[in-house]
Parts: structure tokens; C-alpha cells; sequence
């Protein structure tokens, strides 16, 4: 079973690997849609997977975040990828595996997936 | 919605909206009535006794300004389609509570699904309100409050990986205790 005293060794380990932070002006923002349509769609795992990506690369210049309706329910789930000083990238229809090439392409290597972007399902 | 857990995150999505401090969210079964309570109460800004009415029934209202919203009419549908029912009691400047009640012997009743996931997305994206989730079946029960977590883990935030993970697993053990016998 989990105990307190495992979770405050946990944090004593953090607290010791607490690395500063990147500049917050490079930091990556991915925002996913998690109003009720969104959340209908699958958002949640969607979410979970950005998260579970991040973390497993150990990225620490990317935040996941959540917004509520981004206004094109047909499209759930949706997620922007915000990288400074880049436009804006509109993902949709998203699952997991999308998830993951998108972390592994345009999350670490730069390279949006254009396939799963707005633009490409609605031409 | 595919689990009722979900309708649970789109609800306590509401009280993030309405910029709640302490979101507490309770599911209570209780096996000899076949009856399930899912409880979601907050401390935000609240809604007129109008408001409460135009919610529950969006499709009667007049109003044509603003988008209709879903996620509370799911919520009673589901309930409803059991032969259960949904309760909103509110004040402006005190908070909500959103009561749905399932009859979980019924044919149309959805699964609750996978709350372990609903409560990590909940407190690793709001790290500025507290949860506490309460979960009861007949006459055992088990809480966990993130006020509880914060005053163990100081400056160290509940969405750092290994104090994530932890939470998760906490949260998983306790759920599967309280089903086996
Ligand atoms: N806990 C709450 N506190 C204050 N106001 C609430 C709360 N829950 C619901 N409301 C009000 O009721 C409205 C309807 O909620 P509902 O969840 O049905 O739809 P919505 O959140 O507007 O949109 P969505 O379809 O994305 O859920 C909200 O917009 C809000 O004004
Ligand atoms: S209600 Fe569907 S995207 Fe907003
Ligand atoms: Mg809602």
C-alpha cells in the first residue's frame, strides 16, 4: 500500500532534482479543449498522453494545460501547440498515437504533423 | 458520455469555471438499495435561483444570446435514464452542489468508469484549488484531500511526475480495497 511515508521521500527526492526551471519565454504550451464536447471525445486521454510524453522524455520546457470550448466540437479533441515565436498549431481529432507523434515530431524535433492539423482536415 | 466519470470531470469543470477554491467530489453506493450518489460541491461564485432553473432545462428557456450548455443535461439524462434524478441546490457567493442519483441495477445505467484518471486531471491542472474525493460503499469509505498532500509536500507542486504517479496509485489501491471483500 501507499503510505505518507513513501509520498514524503518522494518529495524530498523532487525537492533535491528541482532543476531551474527553462526561461519561461521558451516554454512550450500545449492547450487541449476540455469543455463537455471535448471531454465527450476522448480529451481526457488525450490530456494524460501529452502529460505521460513529456514527462517520459523529460521535457521540461513544456506545459500541458487545459481551456475550455475552442468552438469546433466537430473536431474534438483539439489541442494547440504554442512554441515561442512560432505560430499557432491547431491539432484535431486527436488520439493517443497522434499524441505521440506529435510530441516525438514537432515537440522535440520542431516538425508540426501537418496531417493532423486544422488545415488539413478542413481543405 | 461513455463513463460516468466523465460527466464528473465536465462537472467539477464547471466549479473550476466558476473559480471555486475547494472542489469536493463524493460517490456513495450503496448496495442493498442499488442506489449510487455522485456528489460534486464547490465554494464558487454560485448562480441565481433563475440561473439553477435555466440550466437544468436549457431547451425551455428563451434565451437565444448565449450557447446552450451540455454538460448538466448529460449529467441529468444519465441519472434520469435510470430512474434516478438530478439536484442542483446554489447561492450566489457560497457555492453549488450538483446531486445525481442512478439506480445502478438498471439497464440503462453507464459504468462509473475510470475516477482515478478523472481526479489526476483534475489536481495536477488546477493546482490552485484543493479536491477532496471521498468514495463510500455501504458502510466503508476513504477521502483523500489534496490540503492534506500540500502540507506534506511544501513547495514541491502535486504535478510533479513521481508526486503524480503516487497520487495515482494511492488513489487506485484505495478504490480496489474498498470493492474487495
Ligand atoms: N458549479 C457551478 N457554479 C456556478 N455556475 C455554474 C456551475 N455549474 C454550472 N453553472 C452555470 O450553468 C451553466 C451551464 O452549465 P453546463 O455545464 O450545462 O454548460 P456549460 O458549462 O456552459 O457548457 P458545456 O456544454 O461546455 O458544459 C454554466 O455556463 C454556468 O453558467
Ligand atoms: S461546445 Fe464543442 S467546441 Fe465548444
Ligand atoms: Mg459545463
Amino acid at each position: 500500500m501507499k503510505t505518507l511515508e513513501e509520498l514524503m521521500a518522494l518529495r524530498d527526492a523532487a525537492k533535491a532534482n528541482m532543476t531551474t526551471r527553462d526561461d519561461s519565454s521558451e516554454v512550450i504550451r500545449i492547450v487541449v479543449g476540455m469543455a463537455t464536447c471535448g471531454i465527450a471525445a476522448g480529451a481526457r486521454p488525450v490530456m494524460a498522453k501529452f502529460v505521460d510524453e513529456a514527462a517520459k522524455r523529460g521535457l521540461k520546457n513544456v506545459t500541458v494545460a487545459q481551456t475550455g470550448c475552442i468552438g469546433m466540437c466537430r473536431f474534438e479533441p483539439i489541442a494547440e501547440v504554442l512554441v515561442p515565436g512560432k505560430e499557432k498549431v491547431t491539432y484535431v481529432q486527436l488520439t493517443e498515437e497522434k499524441v505521440a507523434k506529435i510530441v516525438a515530431d514537432h515537440i522535440v524535433n520542431g516538425v508540426p504533423v501537418t496531417e493532423y492539423t486544422i488545415g488539413a482536415v478542413t481543405e | 458520455m461513455r463513463e460516468l466519470s466523465l460527466n464528473v470531470l465536465d462537472i467539477a469543470q464547471n466549479s473550476v469555471s466558476a473559480n471555486a477554491s475547494l472542489i469536493e467530489i463524493e460517490l456513495s453506493e450503496n448496495t442493498s438499495d442499488k442506489e449510487l450518489l455522485i456528489s460534486v460541491s464547490d465554494n464558487g461564485k454560485g448562480m441565481t435561483p433563475e440561473q439553477v432553473e435555466n440550466v437544468r432545462d436549457p431547451f425551455f428557456t428563451t434565451r437565444t444570446t448565449r450557447k446552450v450548455g451540455m454538460g448538466i443535461p448529460l449529467f441529468r439524462f444519465a441519472a434520469e435514464m435510470t430512474g434516478g434524478r438530478l439536484e442542483i441546490e446554489s447561492e450566489v457567493g457560497v457555492g453549488t452542489r450538483v446531486r445525481a442519483y442512478f439506480k445502478t441495477d438498471h439497464l440503462d445505467f453507464t459504468p462509473v468508469g475510470d475516477m482515478t484518471s478523472t481526479m489526476i486531471s483534475l489536481i495536477t491542472m488546477n493546482l490552485h484549488i484543493d479536491f477532496v474525493y471521498k468514495r463510500k460503499l455501504d458502510d466503508k469509505q476513504f477521502t483523500v484531500d489534496t490540503r492534506q498532500l500540500k502540507e506534506i509536500l511544501g513547495d514541491v507542486p502535486l504535478n510533479e511526475q513521481s508526486i503524480a504517479m503516487w497520487i495515482q496509485q494511492y488513489i487506485n489501491e484505495n478504490s480496489k480495497q474498498l470493492t474487495e471483500v
